[in-house]
């Protein structure tokens, strides 16, 4: 990584800390003003889309651990949000148990299942774990229709509006806090897990399974311990996905949705925290991008006007998926680095 | 007694044809990973593009049913030489997950080109069969059925007899087994991987157009290549005889749990069955029947 020039470090502490120069956190914290003002500025439409993004990037920020940090395939992070959300759905509900209860009880059974998914998986690699999740995830998609007494089968659930200790979060604007709250802890959380010992053995054995191994680090605990984090995770923006759309229903979670998490950590760039926060929001923002390019588009080709569909967005996320492999391996977060070491570096190319 | 033998014999039977679909499809797979290590997760559009393919084929430009099927094999062996070369290169030499993930890619892709291009309607297709069932010794099959089995029978063999003892077979063969040692024999594997991927995605086409004689044609038709994993994994990633023995036999066991257990649990466990035995089967014996055994102890 460049480095500013002046800025030295004396320690290993200095070198893993969180904010690493002063102008990180004076930016930070501008950044999160804006956001924290967003009711006051923006339009409802732009906060229900960040609302999106909170859900997306926790979400990303789960399968980003598991994928992009210790090199486990899943193609059931859908699931696990699924089961996350169900939880939050039935218990807020049908049960009236307070959101607290809820959100920890989405993370806590989902990572359970999670866990219990791990074990098995742990003799699997590449091919054959990206067959056994998906079998999984199709399993789970199964039961949430077919279990009518519990999940509603096709009919799905509402839930509830939430309010915090009596205090209803009854509006997009509201919830927003909520939901930005609980992303900041999350992201704060996965970066500090990270860049601890336990992160590093992750790392480990994404790079090299047997080295890792040699070196001392319990593959079967740690293997285990980043599905059951990773799944943690995805049932906490499952319940936040409930809380936000007051409701579920089984077609939210298919394969697709699991390929759509895939696609974010993809684009945003594998194995990093700020990718996933990139990518989650990008691939929220393509569907309007796209709906904006057929706006553009009718203008000039009439035939065009009215042909916008649900699928050009999966086109595109396959679309993506397929240039950022080919072409651009590290994602946006690559090119965000790239570009802030060329300002950083100016007037010299290094 | 007799009433529930010749029942176990029905539901064989109609496993078989299922199994043999099972096993057409599972060969696709197994050709790729056999040569280029790669599972090919667009495999299911393929066939469902096929078939619509010759559905509107037929029906919209009247072709018969013979020449609609010759075209749409041929157009599929095009579109595997351009998804080899466009797609699957800049891949080589990539981490396995990549490899996956491109595919998954344009798997999703395909799909959703041909939703908007087909339309999300389900066709009924022209079967050329005739429709009047045949009675074998009280057990009863469509005539499309036995097609079924006729044809896949008649590809292996076609599929045994090129490997066996054609030149470029040969070459696949070789390739298969160890690629830098192909290469220095001085055979192009870029050609060997082209006619891979050719040859897959024509068993591909075949599959679907015999699929869209048995199900309705629309874009749920892809779900039949991920029900195809099962076979695959049963066989062993790598076996083209394993392809074909386990999906006959995951068609076996899903017609006859379906046959079974539907009455007693409820509708829907046929559709599950091939995915818990995918689980069964990774969990106890990760390599299948035939596959190869990499022994690594972590």
């Amino acid at each position: 990584m460049a480095l500013r020039s002046k800025t030295f470090r004396e320690s290993y502490y200095e070198d893993i800390k969180l904010f690493q120069t002063i102008w990180s956190r004076f930016w930070m914290a501008i950044f999160c003003v804006i956001l924290a003002t967003l009711p006051l500025w923006g339009n409802p439409y732009i906060v229900f889309l960040i609302n999106l993004s909170c859900i997306a990037v926790v979400a990303a920020l789960g399968l980003n651990l598991l994928v992009g940090y210790t090199g486990q395939i899943s193609i059931a992070h859908a699931a696990f949000v699924a089961i996350g959300a169900y939880t939050t759905a039935i218990l807020s509900s049908k049960v009236g148990l307070p959101f607290w209860f809820c959100l920890l009880a989405s993370g806590v059974l989902s990572g359970a299942i999670g866990c219990a998914l791990g074990f098995p998986c742990l003799r699997l690699k590449g091919l054959y774990l990206a067959m056994a999740t998906m079998s999984f995830s199709v399993v789970v998609e199964h039961v949430l229709i077919t279990w009518e007494k519990v999940t509603g089968g096709v009919r799905g659930i509402h839930v509830q509006k939430i309010s915090i200790f009596g205090f209803p979060l009854d509006s997009d604007n509201k919830i927003l806090y909520f939901l930005l709250i609980l992303t900041a802890l999350m992201i704060l959380g996965i970066k500090n897990l990270v860049r601890t010992r336990v992160g590093r053995a992750f790392i480990a054995i994404r790079d090299r399974d047997i080295a890792a191994e040699v070196i001392g680090v319990n593959i079967t605990v740690y293997k285990v311990m980043a599905f059951t984090i990773s799944s943690f995770v995805a049932g906490i923006s499952g319940a936040m996905y409930a809380y936000t759309m007051g409701y579920v229903h089984p077609e939210h979670f298919t394969v697709l949705l699991s390929i759509q998490y895939l696609a974010m950590i993809i684009v945003g760039g594998l194995g990093t925290i700020l990718g996933s926060v990139f990518g989650a929001v990008f691939i929220v923002l393509v569907p309007e991008m796209i709906k904006a390019l057929f706006r553009f588009l009718a203008f000039l080709i009439p035939v065009l006007k009215g042909k916008y569909s649900e699928e050009w967005n999966i086109a595109t996320f396959g679309l993506l998926i397929i240039l950022f492999l080919i072409f651009e391996a590290e994602g946006l977060n690559g090119i965000w680095r790239r570009i802030k070491n060329s300002f950083k570096n100016w007037p010299f190319t290094y | 007694m007799e009433k529930t033998i010749l029942h176990f014999f029905q539901l064989f039977a109609s496993g078989i044809a299922v199994g043999c679909l099972y096993a057409l499809i599972a060969l696709g797979f197994v050709l790729i990973i056999k040569a280029t290590d790669i599972l090919n997760f667009a495999h299911g559009e393929i066939i469902m593009i096929s078939a619509l393919l010759c559905y509107f084929l037929i029906t919209k430009f009247h072709f018969s049913f013979l020449s609609a099927a010759a075209l749409t094999i041929v157009i599929a062996a095009l579109l595997g030489v351009l998804t080899e070369r466009v797609i699957l290169r800049p891949m080589l030499g990539e981490p396995i997950f990549s490899v996956i993930m491109i595919t998954i890619g344009l798997s999703i892709f395909l799909r959703s080109l041909a939703g908007i291009t087909f339309g999300h309607d389900n066709y009924v297709f022209p079967s050329p069969f005739p429709k009047e069932p045949v009675h074998i010794g009280g057990i009863t099959l469509s005539m499309t059925q036995i097609w079924v089995i006729i044809c896949t029978a008649l590809l292996v063999a076609v599929f045994f007899i090129f490997f066996k003892y054609s030149r470029m077979g040969l070459a696949m063969r070789g390739t298969a087994n160890d690629q830098e040692a192909a290469l220095l024999m001085g055979i192009s594997t870029k050609r060997v991987f082209a006619m891979v991927w050719a040859i897959s995605f024509v068993s591909a086409a075949i599959a679907g157009i015999f699929l869209a004689n048995i199900m309705v044609v629309n874009i749920g038709l892809t779900f039949t290549a991920i029900s195809a994993f099962p076979a695959i994994i049963l066989g062993g990633l790598e076996s083209i005889p394993g392809a074909i023995i386990g999906g006959l036999a995951i068609g076996v066991i899903e017609n006859l749990v379906g046959g079974y257990l539907d009455p007693v649990i409820g509708g829907g466990v046929k559709d599950v069955t091939p995915f818990v035995v995918l689980f069964l089967i990774l969990m106890f014996k990760p390599y299948g029947l035939f596959g190869k055994e990499e022994i690594e102890r972590v």
